[in-house]
């Protein structure tokens, strides 16, 4: 058993490890310093079930002197490392399998199911068995319109949808160590695409200047990644020739370049999730349609992952451009990433999302098509009304 | 199968009723079968788990949620369990009666809130062998399981998660053992 440094449950999840928490025995949370509550995935609550479980929560909170985030801050991983939840050697568990994202500030941070989320809320520690690693060693510069999500994209293709089952996936090189917070934590967000526990970059100057900020009571400390170390598996990588990446349906791991999907008609484009709806993403994406309209063909949602990344592309002027393009935004939340809440699809409808999964049926109908990509993808594919090369346009 | 069975209030009718718990069948699917396929995140404000268990394989094996009975087992191929963390997906099969997952490997999330939940999930080298809707029969402790008469192996658990197995699922676990020993972190 490891102590658990924090954890963060949310109003999908959150009410079943409430419910296995009390079925424990338990009476008081472990430390609620420690416990990161907010509502992400059905938000505002979009049916009576799901306000009931909002309220199941919010009721614990209060009982239990937790600070819950409630519906205001937005997608659960971006407000658990913007609010310096997670830093360089904690262990932080989440009850959503995208966790290991917090591996972006150098933590081990991994998903959990709802029991084991009970017991660490009761315990403030869980059963682990520690991980191997795979070193994912990144060389070169990216071209023009390829970045991280195109890397991690081309990674899980090449490693497989279980590739990495139990593992840690480090990721390291110099294209990494160049990228800002934003690409890292695409990067290790998708790491439990390969099947992965954990995805980590090692803490430097970048890391800790941004956990700092949060955290102004944490000395940096030497965090390295061991040259020496026993790797399962290593893989080295030069994005240098790249081109922008797609997943195909319906898995993460039928991974192809741009050119051979080019063409392919979409009906929804979904710019957001924690994967890719922060302020560079959507950044990137205004500056692929510039003054242009999105295809009166296509339903175009764009969602930040969090009420600062909101407000950056607000004050940027990014969220005017997209309105007068012709899309839709929405306030910080997982969207139509969640595949419950709002913008599904219909049989036999394509969505083009900067999301994580691809999975049948992940946004709605099992009979419509998910394809992933970076957000440059996404907004060239919205303005054309087809999959299209982020290049051309 | 029918059988006439006597209502409270008196009268005779006849039911469908389940197959013996003798003859449990293979629900047999194949490789990377993923959380949103075995439950649907629309579904995912429920917490019952008998009213997740009237929608797994929604929309992609409705038949199942139809006709699956107490003690059929799960079969599948590589990386059982993909995807959500979402332990609404176990719990619709536990809901369903379902006590054995058997396959190839499974997804990590998955294959911890099994053990939890009180399922056991059973690793074999190959479920090539395992026809759908074959009687099966699942002998842990003998490490084997039997289909249509043929025996094959299946791994043990690793041996903490056997104990948290045996108590039941980890509810059951940690009211056993009330408090935890942790190991130090060396990280601060």
């Amino acid at each position: 058993m490891a102590p658990v440094d924090a954890a963060m449950i949310h109003d999908i999840t959150g009410p079943l490890a409430i419910r296995t928490f009390l079925e424990m025995g338990g009476e008081r949370v472990f430390d609620p310093a420690r416990v990161v509550m907010l509502f992400d995935h059905q938000v505002p609550a979009d049916s009576i079930p799901a306000a009931e479980n909002q309220a199941i929560m919010r009721r614990f909170a209060a009982e239990q002197g937790i600070l819950n985030y409630d519906l205001r801050e937005g997608v659960c991983h971006q407000v658990v490392l913007e609010k310096g939840r997670a830093a360089p050697g904690e262990i932080v568990i989440g009850s959503d399998s995208h966790t290991c994202m917090y591996g972006a500030v150098g933590a081990f941070a991994t998903g959990v199911g709802s029991t084991d989320m009970g017991f660490a809320l009761r315990f403030g520690a869980l059963y682990f068995r520690v991980p191997e690693t795979v070193r994912a060693t990144v060389t070169g510069a990216f071209p023009e319109r390829v970045g991280p999500k195109d890397l991690i994209l081309s990674i899980i293709g090449d490693i497989g949808a279980d590739g990495a089952t139990y593992r840690a996936v480090e990721f390291c090189g110099e294209a990494v160590s160049s990228m800002g917070m934003a690409g890292r934590m695409t990067l290790c967000n998708m790491a439990i695409e390969m099947g992965a526990k954990a995805g980590i970059v090692p803490p430097d100057e970048t890391t800790w200047d941004y956990v700092r900020a949060r955290r102004p009571d944490i000395e940096p400390f030497p965090l390295a990644s061991d040259p020496g170390a026993d790797l399962a598996d290593s893989r080295t990588y030069d994005v240098g020739e790249f081109e922008p990446q797609v997943a195909v349906p319906h898995n993460v791991d039928n991974v192809v370049p741009v050119s051979r999907v080019a063409g392919t008609h979409v009906d929804q484009v979904f710019i957001g999730s924690c994967t890719n709806g922060r302020y560079e993403d959507l950044a990137e994406a205004a500056s692929v349609l510039g003054d242009g309209q999105f295809s009166d063909r296509v339903r175009v949602i764009v969602i930040p992952a969090s009420r600062d990344e909101y407000l950056k592309a607000l004050r940027a002027g990014l969220i005017e451009r997209f309105v007068e393009a012709g899309a839709l935004v929405e306030a910080p939340c997982c969207g139509p990433c969640m595949g419950g809440a709002f913008g599904l699809i219909a049989p036999g409808e394509v969505s083009l999302s900067t999301s994580n999964r691809n999975f049948r049926g992940r946004q709605g109908s099992a009979e419509g098509l998910v394809y992933l990509a970076s957000a440059a993808t996404a907004a060239a594919s919205a303005v054309r009304g087809e999959i299209t090369d982020p290049r051309e346009v | 199968m029918t059988e006439q069975i006597e209502r409270e209030s008196g009268g005779i009718r006849t039911v469908e009723v389940p197959r013996s718990a003798a003859s449990p069948r293979v629900w047999k699917f194949g490789d990377d079968i993923d959380t949103d396929a075995i439950i649907p995140g629309r579904f995912l404000t429920i917490n019952d788990p008998a009213e997740l268990a009237r929608h797994a394989f929604e929309g992609t094996r409705d038949e199942f949620a139809q006709s699956v009975l107490p003690g059929d087992v799960v079969v599948g191929g590589r990386n059982f369990g993909m995807g959500s963390s979402r332990e609404h997906a176990p719990l619709a099969l536990k809901g369903a009666g379902i006590r054995y997952i058997v396959a190839e490997s499974f997804a990590r999330i998955f294959y911890r809130n099994a053990i939890n939940i009180g399922l056991l999930p059973l690793t074999t080298p190959s479920t090539d062998g395992f026809a759908d809707g074959a009687e099966i029969a699942v002998d842990p402790s003998g490490g084997r399981v039997t289909v249509d008469g043929k025996e094959f192996p299946v791994e043990p658990v690793p041996e903490f998660l056997q104990r948290i197995a045996d108590a039941g699922g980890l509810i059951e676990y940690a009211r056993i053992v009330g408090e935890v020993e942790t190991c130090s972190t060396t990280s601060r």
